[in-house]
């Protein structure tokens, strides 16, 4: 598949569409498609028009400008950009303009992205479904009686619907790559440390990192370039990431590489899905790659260590929540305690409300080693089991979730199920791996099946070739959706 | 006094730093509310701290000063409550692995207390109550701080004294902090317990919260002494809890019990990743250490052989040693630099405050100037202290004040001549003086010393007086 980026960054420099009529296509696009899917929850359209703008008056004057110059764009609701209300989709929120741009959207505004609006979320990054935001849910573009996938539910719709040409999510346990998966997107979860996280709303800070979710890997490619790198911002932001281009070098060959598959990722899904992603296996096995059989025992562990590292430091990471500086205050109180309880109450939705409790339980003294030391112990055998492991084979490939998208309203009568369907993508996260995402069939009711493809840390460039190779052959039989923006 | 007093402190200090330890912003006291913040200060969505090296650097001074161990790996911790002036809901603390540990601080008796620990961590913000409102200041927000937890190795009200100052005056000189209690730069919390003389485990402590002052640490601790002596006495038991010094009444009051003690769930921070402390830089931080205090002490008292008072005057304030220092480095008699500074200048200081600020008009070179004069027996100490007066005054160097005649030396024949003059000019007081009235010869004394403007050696002038009488 052509890069769509690189495809209408042609047409935007040879002249055949400026940069204002592609935005304002997009902008009209949204006015169509977005009710239905509501992936938007904020439209910028005047910001859009203005850069768009600029970005005419850059190409008139001949200036050589970033491959994502002048291509229209939109970011997940919990990362900020200055003056424009950012709010993770969360009542708590409601109302706060940060006074400060996210290092990403430092990076991409300077390369001359088109920021066409917020997208949807679960609220705080807090879901799998798009469902628990305070705006409603967002709806599959493949078919509006599923969900979306989450917790970057709007960003993998616009996408999927041609309402923005690419968009940027965050992965804390899948939500880049388990939305990508349903509704037949490439989504990259980048390697921790990798793409600075100041400016993007802490969920979980150890396990949190922004990506994109885009038509095809080479966009994924494209866009990670743009926002990879260290920041003195980021503590935990890497200067050992490489610093060359990963979209340059994604026709190599996969032959010789090592593919690894863990039996354990095969053992609880559908079995449409255990037979799409073994397909993608032989495809790999065709163009000469060596499958490898390796182990992940500890992956039966892996939902219970992240839902208690993830819910532990979100219960401290949402605790400046308390309607004194910004956002949300409860209307009615008695004191300064009753305000923040009541605001807090008021605020924060149901899932939420329930990650804190549980964050704030495991980390409280008396059940800290019993939990939170224990999660972190396991954390550690997780990570030098995936060492081990990569002595093997150069890449994993699983699948993405144990099954298709979830119906709509499902999820919430069914909260264990839908922690428990994290399973597969919930590792990468605790190690802190990159992972790319991508469609390799569908199912029965023609809802897209996701694989995902496991690298080492900041071997971006293996998974992305690997992922390249298997879009290239054609076998996910997903096509692009006819609604939106076809260009 | 049937009971021993077992005393632990906890310290903290603000740190010098320029910025502060978690983002750029300056450390600056004052300065209108909430202007030296950014988005990490006030803990906006999504922003995250970055760690200061050089609060790492400065705490390992610390460290090094009271002879802890370095960690060689330290990390940080969050410590959760919720309170206005903490933006995050979080302090950004250390919880298992400190920078420094098991250290001490040696009191002029040689006694040790130990240090159990120092760390790092970040101020709060300040709340300010005006017309019926709360409002938040977050200047103070970020700004590094170091912990300093003493064992319970301190036994009496003095040994508590002693131990901060001793402290104040080791976190000063290696210029990590100014610990200006009355601006909240250096603050104590003190655990007291009471135990029967000759009694080896401890009782039940109550902690004292921010004494921001000696003599409030001092009145508290004779106050709780009392009060907990008299529940023992009566044969109660102390409670273990949080209290508070009340400065109005005198008094310590409870602020909460054990049972309301926090639960603070410490973990670590991820968004600060783990530093390793190499020993190349603990190395460098060694070299960069200052002359420490107790060193400087004894070089004062040992090698420039100055009395024991003088010497532990100038070093108590780091400026005054500092200044001193400068002076005798160019080569000026430490005796009479010294005696100028603890005699002449020290008085015009009334505060601590003053003596600890030590500002003057005049510098090294210029007071240097005037004690090689005096060195040289040019002037003496009459016409150096003088001018030394209108020096400070005016900020001038002394030679715009000191005359030709000053300066002049006194021939030796010209003060025989006057001597005689006096002599034979004072009849009554000759007699007076062979009458056995010693003080009659003051006032010859006094006829030369006026008549050569002070210059004239007054023990040689005596010398000669007393041989003219006799042999008259």
């Amino acid at each position: 598949m052509e890069s769509k980026i690189l495809s209408l960054g042609a047409k935007l420099r040879r002249g055949e569409i400026t940069c204002t009529e592609l935005t304002q296509q997009y902008l009209q696009a949204i006015q169509t498609e977005d009710p239905s899917v509501h992936a938007y929850v904020k439209v910028t359209s005047e910001q859009a028009l203005q850069q768009a703008a600029a970005i005419d008056a850059a190409f008139m004057r001949g200036e050589e400008l970033n491959p994502l110059a002048g291509i229209p764009m939109a970011i997940k609701d919990n990362m900020t950009i200055k003056g424009i209300e950012t709010t993770c989709c969360s009542k708590i929120l409601q109302g706060y303009k940060p006074t400060y741009h996210a290092s990403v959207w430092e990076k991409l505004s300077k390369a001359g992205a088109v920021l066409l609006g917020k997208t949807n979320m679960d609220e705080f990054a807090m879901g799998s479904t798009c469902e628990s935001s305070r705006f409603g849910p967002t709806y599959n573009p493949r078919n509006l009686s599923y969900v979306p996938g989450g917790s970057s539910g709007g960003s993998a719709a616009a996408v999927a619907a041609n309402t923005a040409v690419y968009a940027l999510g965050s992965d804390t346990g899948g939500s880049i790559r388990q939305p990508a998966g349903f509704c037949g997107i490439v989504g990259l979860k980048p390697t921790y440390g990798a793409v600075s996280r100041y400016g993007l709303i802490a969920y979980a800070s150890s396990l949190d990192q922004i990506g994109p979710l885009t038509p095809t890997v080479k966009d994924a490619a494209l866009v990670f370039d743009a926002i990879k790198g260290y920041d003195t911002k980021d503590h935990t932001s890497r200067k050992d990431i490489p610093a060359t281009s990963v979209a340059d070098k994604l026709n190599r060959s996969v032959k010789g590489k090592r593919l690894g598959v863990a039996k354990e990722y095969f053992e609880d899904l559908d079995s449409g899905m255990k037979d799409a992603v073994y397909q993608a296996i032989a495809h790999y096995e065709s163009e000469g790659a060596q499958i490898v059989e390796v182990e992940l025992p500890l992956l039966k562990h892996a939902v219970p260590v992240y839902y208690i590292l993830a819910c532990a430091e979100a219960s401290s990471n949402l605790g400046r929540y308390d309607g004194i500086r910004y956002g949300f205050r409860a209307e009615k109180y008695t004191d300064i305690n009753d305000m923040i309880m009541r605001t807090r109450s008021e605020g924060f939705g149901k899932e939420v409300q329930r990650r804190i409790m549980l964050g704030t339980y495991v980390l409280s003294s008396g059940y800290f080693d019993a939990y939170y030391k224990k999660a972190q112990l396991l954390r550690n055998q997780i990570i030098s089991s995936f060492d081990t492991l990569f002595t093997k084979c150069d890449a994993l490939v699983a699948p993405i979730a144990p099954r298709t998208a979830f119906p709509l309203n499902y999820a919430s009568d069914n909260i264990i199920e839908t922690y428990l369907s994290d399973i597969y993508t919930v590792p990468v996260n605790i190690a802190g791996l990159p992972a790319v995402s991508l469609p390799c069939g569908k199912d029965a009711k023609g809802l897209p099946i996701g694989m995902q493809l496991i690298g080492k840390q900041f071997d971006e460039e293996t998974i992305l070739n690997l992922a390249a190779n298997f879009e290239r052959s054609g076998r996910a039989g997903i096509e692009p959706l006819s609604k939106g923006v076809r260009l | 006094m049937k009971y021993e007093m077992v005393v632990g402190l906890e310290t903290h200090a603000e740190l010098s730093t320029q910025s502060k330890i978690f983002c750029g912003c300056p450390t600056d006291f004052g300065g209108e509310p909430n202007t030296h913040c950014c988005p990490v200060c006030t803990g906006e969505p999504g922003s995250l701290p970055i760690l200061n090296k050089k609060v790492l650097e400065y705490a390992i001074k610390a460290g090094l000063a009271t002879h802890c161990a370095i960690s060689r790996t330290t990390h940080m911790d969050r410590k959760n409550y919720v309170y206005p002036d903490l933006p995050k809901a979080y302090q950004i603390s250390q919880f298992d692995e400190p920078i420094c540990k098991q250290g001490y601080i040696e009191l002029d008796s040689g006694k040790r207390i130990g240090i159990t620990r120092i760390h790092i961590e970040e101020d709060a913000g300040k709340l300010v109550h005006d017309g019926g409102y709360t409002y938040v200041d977050y200047n103070r927000g970020g700004v590094p701080l170091i912990e300093i937890v003493s064992e319970p190795d301190i036994r009496s009200i003095d040994e508590a004294r002693e131990y901060v100052e001793k402290l104040r005056l080791i976190l000063r000189h290696i210029g990590v902090s100014d610990c200006k209690m009355q601006e909240g730069s250096m603050r104590c919390d003190v655990n007291i317990s009471l135990r029967p003389f000759g009694k080896s485990e401890f009782g039940i402590r109550a902690e004292i919260k921010n004494m921001n002052s000696l003599s409030f640490m001092e009145k508290a601790l004779a106050y709780e002494y009392e009060r907990q002596a008299d529940l023992l006495d009566s044969g109660e038991q102390v409670v273990q809890e949080t209290r508070r010094y009340s400065e109005s009444t005198g008094a310590t009051e409870s602020m909460r019990g054990k049972e309301d003690a926090q639960d603070y769930r410490y973990f670590r921070e991820p968004d600060i990743l783990q530093v390793d402390v190499s020993e190349a830089f603990i190395q460098r931080v060694k070299d960069s250490l200052p002359e420490l205090p107790k060193d400087k002490q004894t070089r004062y008292t040992t090698q420039l052989e100055l009395p024991f008072t003088e010497a532990a005057l100038l070093v108590k304030y780091k400026n005054i040693s500092d200044f001193f220092d400068a002076v005798i480095a160019t080569g000026a008699s430490a005796k009479n630099a010294c005696n100028l500074i603890v005699g002449q200048i020290f008085r015009g200081f009334n505060t601590e405050e003053e003596k600890e600020q030590f500002s003057l008009s005049i510098n090294a070179a210029q007071l240097a100037e005037l004690i090689k004069l005096l060195d040289s027996g040019k002037i003496n100490a009459n016409i150096a202290r003088l001018t030394l007066v209108k020096m400070l005054e005016s900020g001038e160097g002394c030679m715009n004040f000191l005359t030709a005649s000053d300066l002049a030396s006194v021939d030796a024949s010209e003060v025989e001549r006057l001597c005689k003059e006096a002599v034979d000019n004072n009849p009554k007081a000759v007699a007076d003086y062979l009458g056995g009235k010693e003080a009659a010869l003051k006032a010859l004394l006094g006829y030369v010393m006026r008549a050569t403007r002070g210059k004239a050696n007054a023990v040689e002038v005596e010398n000669i007086i007393k041989n003219m009488i006799k042999a008259v």
